[in-house]
Formats: structure tokens, sequence, C-alpha cells
């Protein structure tokens, strides 16, 4: 019996900035949509890996190659930073690993575009990563403990990978005419999926009004969005390369810079499965899931035959 | 010199060669925390092979005998030198085919390079000695963390098993290279800068058989390789030739830029 009792207690912990933890009573309405948004959030980790370790083998020299290995890594972490999270809340890894692969959990469809180009790792650093970022240091202060925790972790890494990606881009645009020119093309591909990152418009985001109330979400959609757009359309300024936006002004009035429409249909498109790389992403997934099958039940065997850990008993090398 | 050059070049090829193959699981491994463990280790041997790198450039740079270009850089040996003139042995450069056959690859290269190393560090030149302790460290976790999987697919199921020992017969042929000293490596071993191969096969073999043992694999017959076809003397397999032109694509394809 859910007495009003505990809503109270609930409630009154929003209200007074206390972290709801593991064992806390919560209504079933929070805990589905942390599940709903923080697996969604760790599967985009983990399809996140592909489109940068798509260069990974190409990386133009060994310093670049090192950091992109890490970079990638790293996400890998945030990946396992997320499942636990989410494991929290009375759901298990290979349960949400399940619901990705049927398509039942959605990922970013940012991760369902094409990396062509070196310029490419320097542009998702920098757009992706950077939005991310927007959207994530707000998620630190989440009224769920363990996802706050995990997000100041992560909130840590990213603004280093975003960083790091800038600096590609900063390199490339001081380079040859073919580099400024590879950096311009990747920032115009990555642009507009970028800021289709902050999801719908506030008046078609569904879910946000709630989060907002419970305080799983501190901003809308709009907002950071406009908050990222303000900071990259001085950023590129740097790197001596537009953003592919005609209309995007100074609004001395409002304070902020105004921009073009987005293309809500492409937007859509993608996230029903229509995009350049959903089916290779969701595929890479599902065969190396598929193809470490016999490597987990292995590993689980083994585990059952020799109850010791093997660490200890191969501390002579 | 030339010897020393080639001997430090060699030592980072084998491993930025197979930090390649393994950095082909980032994002692909089995679980994901083995999926970060690879990609750990690829960052040591990409580590690894830049020291080794920087330290040939130097020696190339510095060098009086200027058949090499001057400004010689970690990248410019890595990503402008041609397939004949990499010297890692061919083990390396096999493909990475599943879980089973990786860590093999894995496991007999770490295990050589465990031996070789702890020679390495007695190396009359300093900057070999260094590199070599400073990774030793790195190379004890990759055999230990190389040995458990072994023992665990050895010992787990029955295709766990029978993909391992298929593995074996894949991969044991490379291994006799390792203990083929090539012409600069018995110059290494004379003077004292590097270690004399044959020698590190003893220690090889009993870890090997020590680690099959536990995982219920059986230890083939020592193998003679009959032709001396030999990656570390500069004639690979087919499969380097497809490594390189990825690897090196943008430097090719985009000379003397700065990225
Ligand atoms: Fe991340
Ligand atoms: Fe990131």
């Amino acid at each position: 019996m859910h007495n009003q009792e505990e809503e109270k207690i609930f409630l009154d912990k929003i209200d007074k900035e206390i972290k709801i933890e593991p064992k806390d009573w919560m209504p079933e309405q929070y805990r589905k949509t942390l599940i709903r948004q923080i697996s969604q959030h760790a599967h985009s980790e983990i399809v996140g890996m592909l489109p940068e370790a798509n260069w990974i083998t190409r990386a133009p020299s060994l310093r670049r190659k090192a950091t992109l290995i890490a970079k990638v890594q790293d996400e890998a972490g945030h990946g396992l930073y997320l499942y636990s999270a989410a494991e929290t809340m009375n759901i298990s890894r290979d349960e949400m690993i399940e619901q990705l692969h049927s398509g039942k959990a959605k990922y970013s469809s940012i991760f369902n575009y094409p990396t062509l180009s070196w310029a490419d790792m320097g542009a998702i650093g920098w757009l992706v990563d950077g939005a991310a970022i927007m959207n994530q240091v707000p998620l630190c202060r989440c009224s769920y403990g363990p996802y706050a925790r995990a997000m100041i972790r992560i909130c840590k890494e990213e603004s280093f990978h975003q960083r790091q990606g800038f600096e590609i881009l900063l390199t490339l645009s001081k380079g040859s005419e073919a580099q400024k020119q590879m950096a311009q093309d990747s920032i115009n591909r990555w642009w507009w999926p970028s800021i289709m990152m902050f999801g719908p418009n506030d008046d078609a985001s569904p879910h946000s009004k709630q989060s907002m109330a419970w305080k799983i979400k501190r901003f809308s959609n709009d907002e950071l969005r406009q908050k990222f757009i303000d900071v990259c359309a001085e950023q590129v300024k740097i790197l001596g390369l537009t953003l592919p936006d005609e209309k995007l002004k100074w609004n001395e009035e409002r304070k902020h810079y105004d921009f073009g429409e987005i293309n809500w249909e492409e937007f859509w498109n993608v996230v029903n499965g229509n995009g350049p790389c959903n089916k290779e992403r969701l595929a890479a997934r599902v065969k190396a899931h598929e193809d470490g099958a016999w490597v987990r039940e292995a590993a689980a065997a083994h585990a059952k035959k020799n109850p010791r850990p093997l660490k200890g008993r191969l501390a002579t090398v | 010199m030339n010897e020393l050059i080639n001997y430090t070049l060699q030592l980072a090829d084998n491993s930025l060669i197979l930090g390649h193959r393994n950095s082909e699981w980032t994002g692909h491994g089995p679980i994901l925390e083995q999926d970060i463990a690879i990609s750990n280790i690829v960052l040591d041997l990409i580590g690894q092979a830049r020291n080794f790198y920087q330290y040939a450039a130097v020696l190339i740079n510095n060098s009086t005998n200027q058949q090499f270009n001057q400004s010689t850089t970690e990248d410019t040996l890595a990503y402008l030198r041609n397939e004949n003139e990499f010297k890692n042995c061919l083990l390396v450069e096999q493909p990475n085919g599943d879980w089973a056959k990786t860590i093999l690859r894995q496991f007999f290269f770490s295990a050589y390079q465990f031996y070789l190393y702890q020679h390495l560090q007695n190396s009359n030149d300093e900057t070999i000695a260094a590199i070599a302790e400073k990774s030793l460290k790195e190379v004890t976790y990759h055999l230990r963390w190389s040995s458990e999987w072994i023992i665990r697919l050895g010992d787990g199921t029955e295709e766990s098993n029978s993909r391992m020992q298929k593995a074996i017969d894949d991969l044991w042929m490379y291994t006799d290279e390792f203990f083929e000293a090539s012409s600069y490596e018995l110059f290494a071993a004379n003077e004292g800068f590097g270690a004399g191969v044959s020698l590190l096969k003893k220690d090889w073999m009993k870890k090997v058989k020590d680690v099959f043992d536990e995982a219920t694999l059986s230890v083939p017959a020592e193998l003679k390789q009959q032709i001396k076809w030999f990656g570390k003397e500069g004639k690979h397999s087919e499969h380097l030739g497809y490594i390189l032109t990825e690897m090196q694509f943008l430097q090719r394809e985009y000379p003397n830029s700065i990225w």
C-alpha cells in the first residue's frame, strides 16, 4: 500500500534538494522515467563508440591515435557507470542491452550519422560532446542520487573530450587548404544534427514537464539549445570557419543568437530508424554481443568450476 | 649505429602493429569491461612504440650516416615507411580472428616481451634499458590478463576449448620467429644493447606450458620453421600491406601536413 505519507516524504525531499536514493520510496512513474532516461543515456555512450572507433585505425599521428582510443574507451566507461546507476532501480544490464538490441530502447540519434573524414573526430568532440555537456551538467544536480553522481564523473571527462575535439579542428583550420576544407565540411554535416540533440521544441516534448517538476531535468530543451548555439557561434570564429546557418545572427534585444528553422522531419526520420547509419550501428552492437556470447559463457562456466578468482592463483606472473 | 636503429625500430614496430590490430576491437569487444581492458593494452603498446620511435628518430637525426632523411619523427617512422622497412614479427600482424585468437596472440607476444624486456632492462644502452624497465610493469599486466583468459577459455566450455585449440593451430607456427635472431639482433646481443633471443626460448616455453596445462590445452610439438620467412627482416605476410594502407592513408594523401 503506497500511502500519501510516503509520497509526501518523496516530494519533500525533491523540494529540499535532498537526493533520492535507491532504497527510498519513489513513484512508479519516476522510476520508469529514470530507467528510460539512464538506459538510453548508457546506450548512447556505447553506440557512440562506433562512429569514432571507425577512425582509430586511420588516425593521422600516433598521438592522435592514442587520444582517440582513450576517448572511445572513456565512453565505454561512461556506459558502465550509467548501466550501474540504472541497475540500482532493479533492472539488469542484460535486460537493458536486450531492449537496445530489440529496438525497444533508443539511443541518441546523433550516432546514426556517418564519420566521413578525420575532421569528424574534431567536430564530434566539439559539437557532439559539447551538446552532451550542455545537457549533462544540469544532470549533475538531478534528484536521483546515483544518476547525479555518475554524471559528475562523466562531465569531467566530457569537457576534456570537447577541448580535444576543438583542438583537432583548430589544427586543421591552421593547416593546408585541403585540411581547412575538411574541417568546414565536417562542421557543415554535424552542426544541425548536433543542435537536434537537445530534442524537440518544448511544446512538442511530452515528458519534459513532469521531469522538470521532479528535478530530473533543470532546463528545457529550447533553453539548452539556445545556450549551446550562443557558445558555438562565438567559438567557431576562433576556428575561422562558419556554422552552416544563414539566419544565424546576434539579436541585441534578446541577447541571444537567432537561428534558422530546424528540419524536424529529418529529426523524426532518424529517430524512427531511417538515418544514414541506424541499421549499421545497431547491427554492429548486435554482432559484438552475439560474437561474444561464447566468451561470456566460457567465463561463466570457468568461474563456476573455479570459485577462487584467477588473480590470486596467477600471482607468480 | 644502423644495427641500433634497426633494433630500436623492431621493438617499436612490434608494439605498434600489435596495438593497431588490438585496436580493431575497440567498440566491438565481447564484454564491455574487456573492451576497456584490451583498449588499455592498446594504449600501453602504442606508448611503448612511441618511446622507441622517438629514440630511433633521435638516433637517425644524429647519425652522420645520411642514408635517412633528416628531421625524422615518430610519425615519419610509423607513417612513411614501406612494408619491407617494417621489422615486426609475423605474429603481431595476423588478423584478430575471434576472441580466442586475439587472446592467444597477445599471450604469445606478452610472454616473449616479458622475458625480452627483463633482459633489456640491463641493456648497456641507457634509453633502451629505461624504456624496457618502464614498460615491464605494463607487460607484466598484459601477460597476466592474457594468461587468465587462456585459462578461462581453455577450461571454460567445450566450444571455448576447441576455439582455443584452433587458435593454437593457427598461430603456433609464428612463434619460432621470436627466437631466431636477425643480423641486427645478433649484433645487438654481442654489443650488449640487445638480448640473445635464442636464450629466451626456455623461459617462454615453460610459461606457455604452465598456462596451457592449467587451461587444459595441449602444447604442440616444437616447431622449426622450415623456410626462413621473417617479418623482422622485412619479409611479411600479405596482411601488413593492408594494415599500413589503412594506417598511413592520411599521411600519404596529405603529405607534409600537421595533424
Ligand atoms: Fe560520454
Ligand atoms: Fe565524450
